[in-house]
């Protein structure tokens, strides 16, 4: 138990709270990769989902290289383009930007599946061009799994921005873990951890409450018999 | 390549364990969960708790909840039991929400004409609602099982020999032949699993065409 | 006036739906195609929007082929009620009414004001304006529909199976409610059902078709009563089996009119 009391005390000491190595810092720069990561892949990875989603092109392509990204190991994304460019910075994003894109891509076309093909067409029927059919029909109806899609990328990139440290240069919350686990000092990987477990619940609460605002407007497909 | 053939021991030791890690935490999540995910589907309030917890745990990003076990049950920091179990725990938070979609998918009509034909409470859970589960079941032992393959070189930050060491020595001593080798075969590493599993539902579950079309979403 | 002039259309697994249709449809009437599941109904109606596109032939309206005129601008001219309401599942019962005028750039108020107009129009309790689709009845769905199809007032009113879904007891609230619409509104009405009855009763046209989209007979419900074309028709508005018959008895001097099941229907006079 004396790591449990040490972490607290690690947790407690005003001198971690402050500074350029201190938590608020730290999780700040957490959050920066965190969101520019998320920036990247939603620019390639939504057009693309919707695109595929509206048309219904491409989709088995889509899931089949998905998939085989799903399988991609981050850690040897990040430590083979650090290798190759020496910009550690643009390592973490390529790794962490590949890890995004699959639940982005399939929170996107999955959503615009999951519509009713009968109000798609009903949508065209009282003249609605392509452009007005994607944003004011299909696009507000897939709203929570698009959302979903972003969840779910959003908490897979905060747990694994934690190893970007493994190349030299980028900070972020990994460095308690990282660089206590190297040095031995396990109070400051626990509270590391804490604090990177901390911070995925309030995220994942924040999405679960969009979620909720988001569907509760969302209603059942009309009965059809 | 030729640091291929010089180190093909010490390649084909990581691929081992790795399998080992890999499949040890799928096969333990996927029987934990089975249960969870019958009594789930039988008691909404189970779901609903079930459900939340499953999804906090599975928030809970890996490499924390690996460094932070030893603290929590008393293994030792570098353990490799610390990654069994934090493998096996997402496992089941995946798991037992496909278990209970799986067994809510099977029709109400087929279980009560099970139960009149006389099959007993064990009978109806075993051999008629367990394999019409089946192709849910299947579609959610490929998302752990492809999740749990690429989890498993994190664990080599905590010092656990896996595949995942090719890629801590290889940025270290600059290897890029050493990180790719590392790369290639945790991605087919996945992927054979994942086949494997396909052709298990094949000849498990014959009668369903759309096995391999029910794949959902992880969390 | 909406023409077909020997219209085709297979579709791309080479199943034939319709194939060398002619038809004309007067202005300000209803004419109701009639005809049996899969007979192609669907597809000749959804020709006139465009939203199905022949193989060949063509549809004019008015004279001017509708594969010379923009899609998207043909349909916001042109009523669509549809088999299931069709209605946005995401946005209110007014919304869904006003669709078209707002993408035709109407403002929201006048949107608004016409709406609400159209929900009266069509017997909706305005009340109703601020639900979602899935909070209505089946009947109060096809109404809203009806509503959106006319809320821009268009010459043409394309219907299809509107009150399949509803029980009797609705559907004939409806057809009555169509048929007072009509009466004040004049529109030119492309009606589709499989049921004959509805048919004889809306049409002032009725197409009956056969499988592939054949016409079997056209002609007004009275016409096709009294000669109908062969035994398909004949069997298909319910000659054959004397189901339609009605026969005169002497009662006291009147003359009263019984059906074939011997049941008394009304009198006969003059
Ligand atoms: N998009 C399509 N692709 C291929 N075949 C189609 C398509 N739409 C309709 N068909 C076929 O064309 C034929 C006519 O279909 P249509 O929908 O016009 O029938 P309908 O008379 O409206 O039938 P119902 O009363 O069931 O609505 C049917 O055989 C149908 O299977
Ligand atoms: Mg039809």
């Amino acid at each position: 138990m004396s790591v449990a009391s040490d972490s607290w005390d690690w947790l407690t000491d005003s001198a971690n709270w402050s500074g350029d190595a201190g938590i608020p810092h730290r999780t700040l720069e957490h959050l920066q990769y965190t969101g520019l990561t998320i920036a990247i892949a939603a620019v390639i990875a939504i057009p693309l989902g919707l695109y595929i989603g509206h048309t219904g092109r491409f989709r088995g392509l889509a899931v089949a290289s998905t998939g085989a990204l799903r399988a991609l190991p981050t850690l040897g994304v990040l430590t083979l383009v650090s290798l190759n460019t020496g910009i550690n910075l643009t390592a973490t994003l390529v790794a962490l930007v590949l890890l995004a894109i699959p639940p982005l891509l399939a929170g996107a076309y999955a959503g615009l599946e999951s519509v009713d093909p009968a109000t798609v067409d009903a949508a065209r029927a009282v003249g609605m061009t392509h452009w007005q059919v994607l944003w004011r029909v299909e696009v507000p109806l897939a709203f929570p799994l698009l959302v979903g899609g972003f969840r779910s990328a959003t908490l897979q990139v905060i747990a694994t921005a934690t190893i970007a440290p493994q190349v030299p240069g980028p900070g972020g919350l990994g460095v308690y873990l990282l660089g206590g686990l190297a040095v031995g000092d396990y109070p400051r990987v626990v509270g590391g951890a804490v604090i990177v477990i901390v911070l995925a619940l309030v995220v994942d609460l924040l999405f679960a409450v969009v979620q909720r605002l988001t569907t509760r407007r969302r209603v059942s497909t009309p009965d059809r018999v | 390549m030729r640091w291929i053939g010089n180190n093909t021991d010490l390649i084909l030791g990581y691929l081992a364990s790795h399998v080992w890690l890999s499949i040890v935490p799928t096969v333990l999540g996927f029987l934990l969960a089975l249960p969870i995910g019958w009594w789930a589907n039988r008691v909404p309030a189970v779901r609903g708790v079930v459900l939340s917890v499953g999804n906090v745990l599975y928030t809970i990003p890996s490499l924390a909840f690996i460094l932070i076990l030893p603290g929590v049950i008393g293994t030792g920091f570098l353990d490799p039991l610390n990654i069994v179990i934090a493998l096996t725990v997402y496992a089941v938070a995946v798991m037992a929400r496909f278990a209970s979609d799986g067994f809510a998918s099977v029709s109400p009509a087929v279980l009560d004409s099970a139960r009149a034909s006389g099959f007993g409470a064990a009978g109806l859970a075993l051999r008629v609602e367990l394999p019409l589960a089946g192709p849910v079941l299947l579609a959610g032992l490929r998302v752990v099982s492809v999740s749990t393959v690429s989890l498993v070189s994190v664990g080599a930050l905590a010092g656990v020999d896996n595949l995942g060491r090719l890629f801590t020595e290889g940025v270290f001593t600059g290897n890029t032949a050493e990180i790719l080798t590392g790369i290639v075969l945790v991605v087919a590493l996945a992927l054979v699993l994942d086949l494997l599993l396909v052709i298990a539902g094949r000849a498990l579950l014959p009668w369903s065409a759309g096995a391999r079309r029910v794949r959902g979403g992880v969390a | 006036m909406i023409e077909y002039r020997s219209v085709g259309k297979t579709f791309s697994g080479g199943n034939a739906a319709v194939a060398d249709f002619d038809l004309v449809i007067p202005s300000h009437t209803t004419t109701v195609f009639v005809g049996s599941s899969g007979c192609g109904k669907t597809t000749l109606l959804r020709m006139v929007n465009r939203m199905v596109e022949p193989t060949s032939g063509q549809v004019l309206i008015d004279d001017v082929d509708v594969a010379s005129r923009n899609p998207v601008e043909l349909r916001r001219s042109i009523g669509y009620v549809m088999q299931a309401s069709g209605l946005l599942p995401h946005r209110s019962v007014l919304d869904n009414v006003g669709t078209v005028l707002r993408l035709q750039g109407v403002s929201r108020a006048e949107t608004r004001r016409r709406s609400l107009e159209l929900m009266e129009t069509v017997g909706l309790d305005t009340a109703l304006a601020d639900r979602y689709p899935h909070q209505l009845s089946g009947g109060q769905q096809q109404r809203v529909g009806v509503a959106r199809a006319l809320v821009t007032d268009p010459n043409i009113l394309l219907m299809d199976e509107p009150f399949g879904a509803v029980d009797p007891i609705v559907r004939d609230e409806l057809q009555a409610e169509l048929l007072r619409l009509q009466r004040e509104l004049g529109k030119t009405i492309v009606f589709v059902t499989h049921d004959i009855d509805e048919a004889f009763l809306l049409g002032d046209q009725v197409v009956i078709l056969a499988k592939g989209g054949q016409r079997a007979q056209v002609g007004t419900p009275a016409d096709i009563l009294a000669a109908p074309a062969n035994d398909f028709v004949r069997s298909f508005v319910g000659l054959d089996k004397g189901g339609r018959e009605l026969h005169v008895e002497e009662r006291d001097g009147v003359q009263v009119v019984v059906d074939a099941q011997g049941r008394a229907t009304g009198v006969l006079k003059g």
